[in-house]
């Protein structure tokens, strides 16, 4: 080529990017595009805020609502404080999966405004645009969970492991937050407009989050659900971090069913998250390649 | 030797629907080529095509020497894509969009910003720079799109109708930033529904309809294959009709059209300007009362007509005329928001191409 650009000026001829390595590149435009959203994430508070104002509202409604009336086994019944300790786990776990809205939605508004093109028309890592994204809301899922601790903590919840393993028990929660914006992504890339990915984002998130150990033990669950909580890659999460945090009930087996990932919560927690974002990983960049607005 | 573009026989179906059937483009280094054509003709599929965003189910294309099918990332570092929609991020400054642009083309944050300063200062956007670019005007957001495709210089450009609903001063400037552009030797492949701006910027023409290119040659070329200007008159009273016809064919050279429901006379004629005086002072000399009266030279539909027995009607590419309204861009035919009503300004003859033109399929049968 002899017409490098002479429009402009002294503009940066071809290929002043220095040769990069595969993996290095992915990480530099992953970061570049992380930027961009969370300086979004600065201008557009009010985005934040209400991802803040959400779980707050459920740790207040399930404390003070449900908490007088459901009996957690082994503990005597309208005891609030048992039920506090029991359900912030839960509350937390469910905090995260809604980062798979939040991604799904922004992506499907970068597709819908053409910017999904110009990523894609640009000599960057296939997977930047979705990484970028995903660490970006990684860093929002982070803030809710410390501002929501700290509600907790007012609220009466309390620890009674080391620190170590409370931080132990976010990394979990933050893992699974990680995974479950891997599934918004490819929610974003698949449909048409941003209002569904929000919505599609979320409806699968209720029956999920519910038909688990999240809010209530699932011994009072018919047989064929407490298979199906206990199999739950969210209840795994769950009884992980409570295991973490020290909110276990003394008394009460750990499985109803007998199901592995009860018996071993951590390791059936990460064991889930890393699958879960190996497969919609591939899926979503997979989708991402193809993308057409 | 092949040109800075070049494609050979792309096929591309969606479904039912063959969005690309067989088109050829060869584009020399250094020039523009305009591709012409109603929406959903094909205009942008042809681009997503040839920018790496799409692959095309049969045919072969390189761009900047480069296999666009083989080595995708290669051709993307030599090109620079403006699209239909100024796809920038509103909530980041026009800055910060073009510094984030300039990082992710693998330059260095140095330099980044250094190209994203100039670049704002080249398109007027320096006062503006640190503002988000939601608060841009229509025309402004386009020219941080353009700048973003201009980030690192790249030797061939794409712009998918650059200038689709902007009003007409938008229009203009940009316009000139394009042919600046140009003059600077980038090579360009530009789609458009305007066939005054295909004139205007475009060394080559490739007319297309339904996947194909039917049609390729400067402007002047399709013009003559069109069938050249015509003169319209519209009369006040219809009883005049047949007066102000007697004019018309006296200077006309062929078949004329009469449509007594707009008091509207067509008659195609060679001679420009100096004819159109001439027929404005004999009918003036026969005491007809004239509402309007111009030379039209042909237009995209005239084109299209003239090429294909149909009008360049607004097809279902989905999206493609979303213009902001204020200029001929919202969704009708091409240039159908430029129209002037009867007994409007009649003194910009050759400027105004298309007065009061609906029903324009009927009335222009003796075109051909």
């Amino acid at each position: 080529m002899s017409a490098v650009g002479h429009a402009g000026g002294p503009a940066p001829a071809l290929g002043t990017g220095r040769p990069r390595g595969g993996l290095a590149r992915s990480v530099r435009d992953a970061l570049v595009v992380a930027q961009r959203n969370l300086i979004r994430m600065v201008r557009i508070p009010e985005v934040v805020i209400f991802a803040l104002i959400q779980p707050i509202m459920f740790v207040v409604l399930f404390t003070y609502v449900f908490g007088g009336s459901i009996a957690v086994p082994g503990a005597p019944s309208g005891d609030a404080q048992a039920y506090r300790e029991f359900l912030m786990a839960g509350i937390f776990a469910q905090t995260v999966t809604f980062a798979t809205a939040g991604a799904g939605a922004g992506i499907a508004d970068d597709m819908h405004k053409g910017l999904i093109d110009r990523f894609r028309s640009l000599p960057m890592s296939r997977g930047a645009v979705l990484t970028g994204r995903t660490l970006a809301d990684l860093v929002q899922t982070a803030l809710t969970l410390v501002v929501l601790a700290v509600v907790a903590l007012l609220i009466g919840w309390r620890s009674h492991h080391n620190p170590l393993s409370v931080l132990a028990g976010f990394g979990l929660l933050l893992l699974l937050g990680y995974a479950f914006s891997w599934i918004g992504a490819l929610i974003g890339l698949s449909v048409r407009t941003p209002e569904a990915a929000t919505s599609g984002g979320l409806i699968w998130l209720f029956p999920l989050t519910f038909v688990s150990n999240a809010f209530v033990p699932v011994n009072g669950m018919p047989a064929f659900l407490q298979h199906v909580a206990e199999w739950n890659p969210f209840s795994a999460t769950v009884a992980g971090a409570r295991e973490l945090f020290g909110n276990t009930i003394a008394g009460v087996p750990r499985s109803v069913t007998g199901a592995w990932p009860m018996e071993h919560p951590v390791l059936a927690s990460a064991l889930w998250s890393v699958l879960i974002i190996a497969v919609f990983r591939t899926l979503a960049v997979r989708k991402y390649r193809s993308a057409t607005a | 030797m092949p040109g800075a573009i070049y494609a050979e026989g792309l096929v591309k179906t969606f479904g039912e629907v063959r969005a690309l059937d067989g088109v050829d483009l060869d584009v020399p280094e250094g020039t523009v080529l305009g591709l012409l054509g109603p929406n959903g003709a094909g205009k942008t599929t042809t681009v997503r095509v040839l920018t790496t965003l799409l692959r095309p189910d049969r045919g072969s294309a390189h761009v900047a020497g480069i296999d666009v099918l083989a080595q995708p990332d290669a051709v993307r570092r030599a090109i620079g894509l403006s699209g239909q929609f100024a796809a920038v991020d509103e909530y980041l400054t026009g800055r910060e969009n073009l510094v984030m642009v300039g990082r992710l083309y693998q330059m260095g944050g140095r330099d980044a910003k250094r190209r994203a300063a100039e670049l704002l200062e080249r398109f007027g956007l320096a006062d503006a720079a640190d503002r988000p670019a939601k608060t841009y005007s229509g025309g402004m957001r386009r020219r941080l799109d353009l700048a973003a495709a201009l980030v690192v210089s790249p030797p061939v450009m794409f712009m998918d109708e650059p200038t689709t609903g902007l009003d007409p001063r938008n229009r203009q400037a940009l316009w000139d930033v394009i042919q600046e552009l140009v003059a600077g030797g980038t090579t360009l492949l530009l789609t458009t529904q305007y066939l005054e701006e295909a004139d205007r910027l475009a060394h080559d023409i490739c007319v297309v309809d339904h996947g194909r290119v039917i049609a390729r040659g400067t402007s002047d070329q399709l013009k003559a294959r069109t069938g050249g200007e015509r003169i319209e008159v519209v009369v006040h009273d219809p009883g005049q009709l047949a007066v102000a016809g007697q004019v018309l064919d006296a200077v006309a050279k062929g078949e004329g059209t009469a449509d007594p429901h707009t008091r509207r006379l067509t008659v195609p004629v060679t001679g420009g300007a100096r004819l159109l005086a001439e027929v404005i002072r004999e009918l003036d000399g026969r005491g007809v009362e004239i509402d309007d009266i111009g030379l039209r030279r042909p237009t995209l539909d005239d084109v299209f007509i003239a090429l294909t027995g149909h009008a360049a009607e607004t097809g279902a590419e989905p999206g493609a005329a979303e213009g902001d309204g204020a200029g001929d861009g919202g969704g009708g035919g091409p240039r159908t928001g430029r129209r002037n009503g009867p007994g409007q300004g009649t003194g910009d003859g050759t400027g105004r191409a298309d007065g009061g033109r609906s029903g324009a399929t009927t009335t222009k049968e003796g075109v051909r």
